[in-house]
């Protein structure tokens, strides 16, 4: 990321006048912070069994719905509380990273791979191929998402693979429509008629030329879906269609606090919170990717 | 040489395929999902009971039969009986819709009135304090769960402040919380979405033209930049509608909202099929008639679009 990010940087203050340069050198930070954080969590997730405090599916009934404290009456520290079975709230969220994460990635590349080939192909080919992956992208947006997650879901079963397919396909249209969109601008740009006109394959000009205009874009998107699909994860779990308990999951411990939630509200607000972070780093990283990446933005003042 | 009406008739054409695929994707999930009349009945009903209940529901015939009849059907507008409430599916799923057309309205409109000026004057008034006290709210807006926004609403402004009712509908004050988490992602989306357009917009040559020109900033805002600006706003406001819809099965469940959206989750559970497939072809149906409407709008603005 710092190697993508540091030499037009460097580039563009060499060129620029001072306050220019000035300004473009602190562009990085917050994304320097948002990728620490994405580090950060994904450290968690790895090492989750050495960091949790305690073991996140099993309570003790003398310590249920304890508020954050660092001793309950079973002489435990349970630094974010526990729940209404008396399991550190903690730990389940350090165990949850695991879901959020992992599913997470997985469908990024499942949607990303899908919906990216399709807006390839449909942009440049045109056609019927257009015509085909179009009007199931519409029809696809043509109604809630989360109606059909929730068929398909309660058909197939609340897996982990069932979800990464479902939250990964909920997101393919977005790749597509958008490099569809750049596609069909692209191929009508001079440059790719003078390099078919030249002889040159279109494999090579998807590959070559048009691969590069939108890769920008992909990476932007794929960030930003990244943010989408840890919430839809998050809103299925929540409605139980997710990951099941005792497993711990964000978006899971959510709906168990939400009984609590007067007496208890750590039990949601703490997962919650951590959640709305997630998500908020990961999709401020995609804005800055954009800005740096797109040229079209690159030492704009 | 196709004119602008051709160019509608594709549409529309194009329209009639995605509704048809929506209802039969629809009956395919939930024909998968399993036999829903031990739901109907007492545990110890008899066999020829069970038998008498899917004859009646036309469960017995093959697969293909049961493809055809839904089919004829849903070009009249008929599900079939809810096996839930024991009335027509469509009369069921028709009578929640009001709650969310109330809900979906004032979320839609509180979002584009305050996102739509805001997101102009962020792309105006480029870093300035505004621009960054906005966006940073927008995008805050955009990246919480819709569901976590309902419950920390529930939690400061209805269980700790006491100004909101949790649940339920009634008088403007159950509206409002419903409405400000339904409507906070199309608001960040919005504001973010105008901006960046406006500011792409700004850059271009014939905006530099009208300033050379000696255009006054706010003619240049107003005529040139927000026309040319229109198009991308147009497109993921048409999504956002799409999203809101989305969003109201999350937000109904959370409050209570007696809406066609958590009528279409508690549906699912109950295995109602008739009123999933109504609730479901609904939503299809309003939201490929919203862009159907906005396709008509680009083609208008812009020429090229009707290719």
């Amino acid at each position: 990321m710092s190697d993508a990010g540091a030499p037009p940087s460097g580039a563009v203050a060499l060129a620029l006048p001072a306050p220019q340069a000035g300004r473009r050198v602190r562009v990085p930070r917050p994304l320097v912070l948002s990728a620490l954080f994405i580090g950060l969590l994904a450290l968690v997730a790895v090492a989750a069994p050495i960091l949790a405090p305690h073991n996140p599916e099993r309570g003790s009934l003398r310590a249920r719905l304890k508020p954050p404290t660092r001793e309950a009456p079973d002489g435990k520290t349970y630094l974010l509380g526990t729940d209404q079975l008396g399991r550190d709230v903690l730990s389940r969220m350090v165990f949850g990273t695991r879901v959020s994460l992992t599913i997470g990635f997985a469908a990024v590349a499942v949607g990303g791979l899908v919906g990216g080939l399709l807006g390839l192909v449909a942009g440049f080919q045109g056609g019927w191929v257009d015509e085909v992956v179009m009007t199931v992208a519409d029809a696809q947006l043509a109604f809630p998402f989360i109606l059909l997650a929730i068929g398909i879901i309660a058909v197939l079963g609340p897996s982990f693979p069932n979800l990464i397919i479902v939250v990964g396909l909920s997101g393919w249209v977005t790749y597509a429509r958008v490099l569809r969109s750049q596609v069909l601008s692209l191929r009508q740009r001079d440059f790719v008629s003078a390099i078919l006109g030249l002889g040159g394959s279109v494999p090579r000009v998807l590959v070559r030329h048009i691969l590069p205009n939108v890769a920008s874009t992909f990476m932007v998107i794929a960030t930003l879906e990244l943010a989408r699909a840890i919430v839809l994860e998050a809103t299925l779990s929540f409605l139980g269609l997710g990951i099941q308990p005792p497993t711990p999951s964000w978006g899971g411990m959510i709906q168990e606090g939400r009984e609590y939630l007067d007496s208890a509200w750590w039990i949601s607000v703490f997962p919650g919170v951590l959640l709305m972070l997630t998500s908020f780093m990961v999709s401020r990283t995609g804005d800055w990717l954009r800005d740096v990446l797109d040229p079209t933005l690159r030492g704009e003042s | 040489m196709r004119g602008f009406s051709g160019f509608l008739a594709y549409r529309l054409f194009r329209t009639l395929v995605a509704l048809w695929l929506v209802s039969t994707v629809v009956f395919v999930v939930m024909r998968l999902s399993g036999d829903p009349v031990p739901l109907l009945l007492p545990p110890d009903a008899p066999i020829s009971e069970m038998e008498r209940v899917r004859h009646d529901l036309g469960l017995d015939r093959s697969l293909a039969v049961q493809y055809g009849v839904f089919l004829g059907n849903v070009i009249h507008g008929d599900f079939g009986r809810s096996i839930h409430f024991r009335q027509p599916a469509m009369a069921v799923a028709r009578s929640y819709l009001e709650a969310t057309f109330e809900l979906g309205l004032v979320a839609f409109t509180i979002a584009l009135v305050v996102a739509f000026p805001l997101g102009v004057i962020s792309a105006v008034k480029r870093n300035s304090f505004l621009d960054h006290a906005a966006m940073g709210l927008a995008l805050v807006g955009q990246s919480a769960p819709t569901f976590f926004i309902g419950i920390l609403l529930i939690l400061t402004l209805s269980l700790r402040l006491d100004l909101f009712p949790t649940s339920g509908r009634g008088d403007w004050r159950n509206l409002v919380l419903p409405a400000l988490t339904l409507g906070a992602f199309t608001m960040a989306s919005i504001a973010r979405i105008t901006r960046s357009a406006v500011l792409e917009v700004l850059r271009a040559d014939f905006v530099r033209t009208a300033r050379a020109k000696g255009v006054t900033e706010l003619w240049v805002v107003a005529k040139h930049t927000l026309r040319n600006a229109a198009l991308p706003i147009l497109t993921i406001t048409g999504l956002q509608f799409g999203t809101l819809l989305g969003g109201a099965v999350v937000t109904e469940t959370v409050f209570a909202w007696p809406g066609i959206g958590r009528l279409a989750i508690q549906s699912i559970y109950n295995r109602d099929y008739p009123v999933v497939q109504s609730t479901v072809f609904i939503a299809a149906v309003l939201f490929i008639a919203i862009n159907l409407v906005l396709d008509v709008l680009y083609g208008i603005l812009d020429p090229r679009a009707r290719a």
